[in-house]
């Protein structure tokens, strides 16, 4: 049962016309969509400066306070920052370049938040939490999160700067050569559970045992999509093409203001998304530990249901998103041909070979 | 089926593109431009533009008194002040043959190493930055702003201290100094344990810098290279041993010299080490200098007059960067006709063009910032 | 203090050559055999020119003083070579790759010509300056790129 059918089965009760139904049946979704996307983004931004801060042996945002949370010297204390911030770049002037493509820097931020956003409507959240509930999910994910890289590549050209196209060039070539080990890592799933929607896969695991134990393939299949998703969030040490030391910001380097913050905002949505996905796929979705190895009776598991679900699918994504965060922090980035070599010379093989082998244990186990 | 070529390659006409590393950059360490041409990554040629900086140091000299020149000389190189200053006033102090006291002499050192420090943990610090490690660089500040308290103590002054001047120091060290350089030097060195592991030994810093920018030791001579560059590509040289000035040949320390462990000899890894090491050695300098301080009178030696005899003077030092040289003509007044400075910076930024043929783009901010330029001291 | 041996066998290089005991520096008249008397140094073990100064002897001649270090057995060197000021002198970045920059700013400062140097412009300066600022008869000019530069800044306060 997902959002939209839900809304069609209770809108269908008050026998409106057909495409007042059908209208509301796509905005109200797209509404928590962006909802969500925005919690996510205030949350995860505030975290990550918190993060930052502490590793790099400083305090962070401490000054601004909301909702009577006064700023000072609490650890807590700049937690309005992030709000201050979005309000900031929503009131910013906005400047395009002279010599620019004026359409086409207008609409590149926006494929790339449609790319984010589309994605979303096939991520669950939990067992009942989804959008709408696709019998070819994960393939639906996969395809979608392709579509991001033209708004990259439109960015970076129509800047009409040197260093922009620069990064968009560095960006189409690592955002699409990293696709294949995730594509081929999200198969494994597949050819264990039978299935491609997001229920049978989350069903097979909590029956038996989570994906990432279940043979040592998978689980250097973790870790494998793991690492291809940050290449593919463009986040350190993968961010060539917007590292900061060298190309300023990259493609992003003319965008001000809010269609800035439109980039920003799928940057995260991205981060959420990898961690959902790599949650539910191999580390069990919405099952308590206690499914890990499944030993414990059905009668006996407590820690289970639809707001538990939630809750553990979301902890296991805002866990992976710290370690994404640490990441960031602590290496240095990668050149861009040590970043096209560990691909296809490291990953793609790997993959290609994990799934020959999780087919072999199949058959014999 | 023949394995000749299939694509024939010779008549595809692709042009160099220009690309321009404006003066404001996040990485070149100043402003410094350099005009790149290449084909989309790899580099063909690189022509450093300098000049942003200047500031017509020795034009002003020739107006100033011996004494005033010093806080310029502070300014040229504002990442080792001391450094600069202890040079000229060694240039000045050897046309008047003065005897320097013990004391202002150890006193010198003391400043001299704790310069050293500052400027090295600075460049450990933006190197990183340069390579995308962002991490480092907030930890090593917050060791410099401990050595900068110290000089704050000692000078008054925070970056720009004109403390050394010919014939002595301006102030004597104040009661508590010694004992707090003792306790910054304990505090200090577990932290550079930590910048080892977080920096030194990681696999994607040495992917990213053994191997890049082989100087050979040779063609280094040739170009005038000199200091922490020069001794990763395997050459000994340190002027502190070989012509030793003040009382360098009573202390006893190591030269480190790059060997090659990650890459090839005179890599950027092996420049990073060498500079790595030399803090630790300063640090040993620093604990033989704190103990056996003699006591003295600063003053005692400062001219009342700078007026040199007639003649010429060329005076090295060995500063963080490299081989300073300042040249002096006198004409026995109290002004000087000339003051020219040889700066290690200027001569090493000549061999940048050299090192990045072949290379890409992101190697030659590796190579840029492995030379550690300030453009403060190229410019002048 | 210098080898005597050491004096004598830069002496016999070329007959321009003369030693001045006191300030332990070789001067040179004839600048023409510049490039000559280098190489045969260069040979003789100095593979390391640490800096190129240009000076102007008030008198209408410019003067450039080389000093020189051997690596190996760590002697320094200076020569010095007087001519006038439209002399032209023989580059040397041919032997030593770093005299390259150091002439470049020789020329940009003092004016001095060079001849076989591969690239000579201004480093220092703009490429549009006029004149030679390290010059004891330097005077400013009065416009730059159209905007007036006061001479008289005694009303600045």
């Amino acid at each position: 049962m997902s959002f939209v059918d839900i809304i069609i089965n209770s809108l269908s009760s008050l026998e409106l016309n057909y495409t007042i139904t059908l209208l509301l049946a796509v905005v109200i979704p797209g509404l928590i969509i962006f909802l969500l996307m925005t919690v996510n983004a205030i949350v995860a931004v505030y975290m990550e400066r918190k993060i930052s801060a502490f590793m790099q042996d400083r305090l962070g945002p401490m000054e601004v306070g909301i909702f009577g949370f006064k700023g000072g010297k609490k650890f807590w204390g700049g937690i309005g920052q992030t709000i201050a911030d979005a309000v900031k770049l929503l009131a910013k002037e906005d400047i395009i370049p002279k010599d620019a493509d004026k359409f086409m820097m207008i609409l590149a931020p926006f494929i790339i938040f449609i790319a984010s956003f589309i994605t979303f409507v096939g991520v669950p959240l939990s067992e009942n939490f989804l959008i709408s509930n696709f019998n070819i999910g994960i393939l639906y994910i996969l395809a979608m999160g392709s579509v991001g890289v033209i708004g990259i590549i439109l960015a970076g050209w129509a800047s009409n700067n040197k260093w922009s196209l620069y990064g968009a060039m560095r960006a189409a070539a690592q955002i699409i050569s990293y696709e294949i080990p995730i594509g081929l890592t999200l198969l494994l799933p597949v050819i264990i559970s039978g299935g491609l929607d997001v229920h049978s896969i989350v069903d097979w695991q909590l029956e038996n045992r989570w994906l990432i134990i279940h043979s040592p393939f998978t689980f250097i299949g973790f870790f494998i999509f793991f690492v291809s998703g940050i290449a593919e969030t463009n986040r350190v040490p993968f961010d060539i093409p917007e590292s900061e030391s060298e190309l300023v910001a990259g493609w992003m380097t003319e965008y001000s203001g809010f269609r800035w913050s439109l980039f920003f905002l799928s940057e995260y949505t991205n981060m959420l998304i990898i961690s959902l996905v790599a949650s539910f796929v191999f580390l069990g979705g919405w099952g308590s530990p206690m499914t890990i190895f499944n030993i414990i009776p059905g009668d006996y598991m407590y820690l289970d249901g639809p707001m538990w679900g939630l809750f553990w699918l979301l902890s296991k994504a805002v866990v992976l998103i710290f370690v994404m965060m640490w990441f960031r922090w602590t290496f240095p980035r990668l050149r861009v041909d040590q970043l096209m070599y560990l691909c296809w010379k490291v990953f793609i093989p790997f993959s290609i070979a994990n799934m020959l082998f999780v087919g072999m244990w199949e058959v014999l186990f | 089926m023949s394995d000749s070529k299939l694509i024939d390659n010779s008549n595809i006409h692709t042009e160099d593109m220009v690309l321009n590393m404006g003066p404001q950059h996040p990485s070149t360490h100043g402003v410094l431009r350099l005009k790149i041409h290449t084909d989309g990554e790899v580099v063909s040629k690189i022509e450093p533009i300098i000049g942003y900086l200047h500031r017509c140091f020795e034009k002003h000299s020739e107006n100033l008194t011996y004494e005033q020149v010093i806080p310029f000389t502070d300014r040229c190189d504002y990442l080792s002040s001391m450094h600069m200053t202890h040079a000229y006033s060694m240039a000045v102090e050897k046309m008047l043959d003065l005897e320097i006291p013990e004391r202002v002499e150890y006193i010198r050192v003391i400043t001299a190493e704790l310069q050293r420090i500052a400027s090295h943990v600075f460049f450990i610090g933006v190197f990183g930055l340069d390579l995308g490690a962002i991490t480092p660089v907030t930890w090593m500040f917050k060791d410099r702003e401990r050595i900068i308290d110290l000089f704050e103590m000692l000078t008054g002054a925070r970056l720009l201290y004109n403390y050394v001047w010919p014939g002595g120091v301006s102030h004597d060290i104040p009661e508590k100094f010694v004992q707090r350089t003792k306790e910054f030097l304990d505090e200090f060195e577990p932290k550079l344990v930590e910048i080892d592991q977080l920096l030194s030994t990681n696999k994607i810093f040495i992917e990213r810098t053994a191997d890049v920018g082989v100087l050979d030791k040779d063609i280094a001579i040739n170009y005038g290279v000199s200091g922490p560059t020069l001794r990763a590509s395997g050459v000994d040289f340190d002027l502190r041993k070989k012509e030793p000035y003040s009382i360098y040949d009573k202390l006893d320390f190591e030269v480190p010299v790059g060997k090659g462990d990650m890459g090839t000899v005179g890599d950027s890894w092996d420049r990073y080490n060498v500079r790595y090491l030399e803090i630790k050695e300063s640090i040993k300098i620093l604990r033989q200098c704190l103990d056996s301080i003699p006591e003295g009178d600063v003053h005692e030696a400062l001219p009342r007059k700078i007026r040199p005899k007639k003649g010429t003077i060329y005076s090295r030092y060995e500063s963080s960067r490299g081989d300073v040289g300042f040249y002096i003509k006198s004409d026995g007044k109290n002004i000087p006709s000339r003051v020219k400075m040889r700066s290690p910076a200027f001569s090493n930024l000549c061999i940048l063009p050299y090192l990045s043929e072949g290379w890409m783009i992101s190697d030659v901010i590796t190579i840029l910032g492995s030379l550690d330029i300030v453009l403060g001291e190229i410019d002048r | 203090m210098l080898d005597k041996s050491l004096i004598d066998s830069i002496k016999s290089i070329s007959d321009s050559i003369s030693f001045d005991e006191e300030s332990q520096i070789f001067n040179i008249e004839k600048v023409d055999e510049w490039l000559e008397i280098s190489t045969k140094v260069k040979e003789l073990g100095f593979d390391y020119l640490m800096c190129i100064t240009s000076i102007d002897l008030e008198d209408g001649n410019l003067s450039l003083a080389y000093n020189l270090n051997s690596t190996g057995s760590q002697a320094s060197l200076e020569f010095n070579l007087i001519f006038s000021a439209d002399a032209e002198v023989p580059s040397v970045e041919s032997l030593w790759k770093t005299a390259d920059w150091h002439e470049r700013e020789a020329y940009d400062m003092m004016g001095i010509k060079f001849s076989g140097h591969p690239d000579m412009k201004r480093i220092l300066l703009p490429h549009d300056w006029e004149g030679h600022p390290l010059k004891k008869d330097y005077e400013v000019a009065d416009y730059y790129h159209g905007m007036y530069v006061p001479k008289d800044k005694t009303s600045w306060e």
